[in-house]
């Protein structure tokens, strides 16, 4: 009997993983960077790494179904004639027809109205569709202008300057020839099938003086009526906000890296920007320094979830958060019923993310007719309308438990942090102790 | 002088509402602006004082003449629709940005991005215009008499920009489909902008623009005509280098 060494395990490297060898297959056979939808995939310190520690001797909790707990909240009260109010703290973002199809922003517009929240428009203009589905439409204004026009500026309830989003802070928009359909090329002034190039920068301002003059441009031809936003990536959430503020802003968006776009460059997503966590502390620093905190209102956007996520952005000083990726699924995006299809495309349920070839088996991301017919707008809307009534149920649930009769209420004393890096991102104790990573001892 | 002698101009001149930009904030002309209807008398409007002020007669969506005794800040004329503007004076940065229709003229030199994502109208600035005039232009017709600085017609969409002097650096960079004409020297093209022959069509427009811009003693025939090579319009891996 001849003796063998025993075999050791085949081992894959942790550097070099699977998903890491495929890319580099991938981009050896195409030459081209990979383009995707949605927003950082990769695991960050998030919502997941807070917990909320409740009632107990010290706090009283609120009657689970007796007690009355607020979720209003008015936006752009600053210098706006006409704030936003809002029936709960759940906003829909900025998402373009041209990416979407008809069907899926009017699907938006309706769940939005339906919970008494408002919707957005996005890189393409603003549609009859979502502005007669949606009671409160916030116009988005951007570096490409695509159908901006003052006559929809005028009939927009809120205007919302877009700087950047989380997804790709100092990056500009891409919708592929595929997704340009007759009325697509129509509102954007360009041809049929052409690749479209969104710009990175505003064609007439640059810097936070030149906003401010674009801001009273804005404000003087809508006659001070209209909230104005302005909407940031997570790049420098402290600065961003504190520019934007006093910029003229009424309200401040900030989107952190998990906040999804309709496609972009897989490197962009992965690996420029910051966690939502970790851009609200300094964006709600910068407003308390300024004395603007509650004055100046805050949204933040990206990777929000369930209502423990809104409960927490918002015990963490935050106005409002918005919603885009869990909004589409929602209305049916990724849904496992279309299995099969996303199979044929390479993807699986769950994972599909090629929202920019446009041949979305949810007929969400299309300009296919026959594909964008699988929205049912009414039922798509009651299904997003229902998914923010229990988002909004969660956090009210846990308000009460902390005592709170109203969301707005919660506090980062009612969180503490699972991890040491979400201790110090959020500015909350490490569980069972009392230390602030960056805030005291060491 | 009778008033059934006066030419519509001078008619209009002598009932010109003035609205002085020392005594009033600009919140109330703009204001003013907005209330008019399609039936108003106030057709004519006189802006003293504007000092530089910033949003000039932005909004304006009724087919009125403002004339401007000076010189204005940024986005003068911003998102007109169907106004008569006129500038006696100089214009800051982003005078006519997205005009949707009537026009603008700007007596003296104008700066920075100029007719930016202008959808429509005609925009005429009689001296210079600075970089960027016409940047991400989507329709509007756009003629200076003077030169034009680096990077114009930035991703123009479309529209076209006629241009009696020289052009600076890069004209046209990632331009779709807008039409430049240059009588001088262009520093250079930018990427995907060629220079493209002049047609009679190309004759014909650019004197319907030059007559409408009251340019006189200059022929169409002396421009050359630029536009897109249409080579980045679909991303291709080869041109890698063009970006």
């Amino acid at each position: 009997m001849t003796y063998r060494n025993p075999p050791t395990t085949p081992r894959k490297s942790a550097t070099f993983d699977d998903y890491t060898l495929s890319e580099i297959r991938r981009a050896a056979a195409t030459g081209i960077y990979d383009i995707r939808g949605a927003g950082a995939k990769r695991k960050l310190p998030h919502f997941d790494d807070l917990l909320f520690l409740g009632a107990s001797i010290s706090r009283y909790p609120l009657e689970g179904y007796r007690e009355r707990c607020d979720t209003s909240v008015v936006l752009g009260s600053r210098h706006a004639k006409k704030p936003i109010e809002l029936k709960i703290p759940i906003t829909i973002a900025g998402m373009s027809f041209g990416s979407l199809s008809g069907p899926a922003k009017e699907a938006l517009g309706r769940g939005a109205t339906l919970s008494g929240t408002s919707t957005t428009t996005g890189d393409g203009g603003m549609t009859e569709e979502e502005r007669g589905h949606s009671k409160q439409l916030v116009y988005q204004y951007l570096p490409s202008r695509y159908g901006m026009n003052p006559r929809d500026l005028r009939r927009a309830d809120a205007i919302e300057v877009v700087v950047g989003q989380g997804a790709k802070p100092g990056g500009g928009g891409m919708l592929l020839g595929q997704k340009i359909s007759d009325r697509v090329a129509e509102m954007r002034t360009l041809p049929k099938g052409i690749d479209q190039r969104s710009a990175s920068r505003h064609p007439d301002w640059t810097g936070p003086d030149d906003l401010e003059i674009k801001i009273l441009e804005l404000r003087e031809i809508t006659d001070w009526e209209k909230p104005i936003y302005v909407k940031v990536g997570g790049a420098r959430p402290y600065y961003d906000t504190a520019l934007a503020v006093k910029a003229g802003a009424d309200v401040v968006v900030v989107d952190g890296m998990q906040g999804g776009t309709a496609a972009t460059q897989e490197v962009f997503i992965e690996n420029v920007g910051q966690p939502t966590l970790a851009c609200i502390r300094p964006a709600v620093q910068a407003l308390q320094d300024l004395g603007m905190h509650r004055k100046v209102q805050l949204i933040v956007s990206g990777g929000i979830r369930n209502g423990a996520d809104v409960a927490k952005a918002l015990a963490l000083g935050v106005d409002a958060v918005s919603i885009g990726t869990a909004a589409l699924v929602a209305l049916g995006d990724n849904d496992p019923r279309w299995q099969a299809e996303y199979n044929a495309l390479g993807s699986t349920a769950g994972a599909y993310d090629d929202w920019h070839e446009g041949r979305d088996p949810a007929g969400i991301t299309t300009q296919d007719p026959e594909l964008m017919k699988r929205v049912d707008p009414i039922a798509a809307g009651r299904r997003l309308a229902n998914y923010l009534k229990v988002m909004t149920l969660e956090a009210q649930t846990i308000a009460r438990a902390c005592g709170k009769n109203s969301l707005h209420n919660l506090e980062p004393e009612d969180l503490v942090a699972l991890s040491i890096e979400a201790a110090a991102m959020a500015g909350v104790p490490l569980a069972g102790t009392n230390w602030i990573p960056g805030k005291n001892g060491f | 002088m009778p008033a059934n002698t006066m030419s519509k101009a001078e008619r209009d001149q002598s009932h010109a509402r003035v609205f002085d930009l020392s005594q009033h904030p600009l919140r109330e002309l703009n204001q003013a602006l907005h209330k008019l209807t399609p039936g108003s008398n106030e057709t004519a409007w006189e802006v003293l004082h504007p000092m530089g002020s910033h949003s000039v007669a932005v909004g304006v969506d009724q087919p009125v003449s403002i004339d401007v005794r000076g010189s204005v800040g940024y986005y003068c004329g911003g998102m007109n629709d169907g106004g008569a503007i006129t500038v006696h004076g100089s214009a800051g940065p982003g005078v006519a940005e997205n005009m949707m229709s009537g026009s603008i003229v700007i007596k003296g030199d104008a700066s920075q991005y100029a007719g930016a994502t202008g959808r429509g109208g005609l925009l005429v600035i009689e001296g210079n215009a600075s970089s960027r005039c016409g940047i991400s232009m989507k329709g509007i017709d756009i003629v200076v008499h003077g030169n034009i600085g680096h990077m114009s017609a930035f991703m123009a969409q479309s529209g076209n920009l006629v241009v009696l002097g020289d052009a600076g650096d890069a004209l046209g960079d990632s331009i779709y489909e807008a039409r430049l004409f240059v009588r001088g020297k262009v520093e250079s093209l930018g990427a995907d902008c060629i220079a493209k022959e002049m047609r009679p069509e190309h004759i014909e427009l650019v004197q319907g623009l030059l007559d409408k811009a009251g340019v006189t003693g200059v022929k169409a025939s002396e421009f050359k005509r630029y536009g897109s090579a249409r080579k980045l319009y679909n991303f291709n891996i080869d041109n890698a280098d063009a970006y």
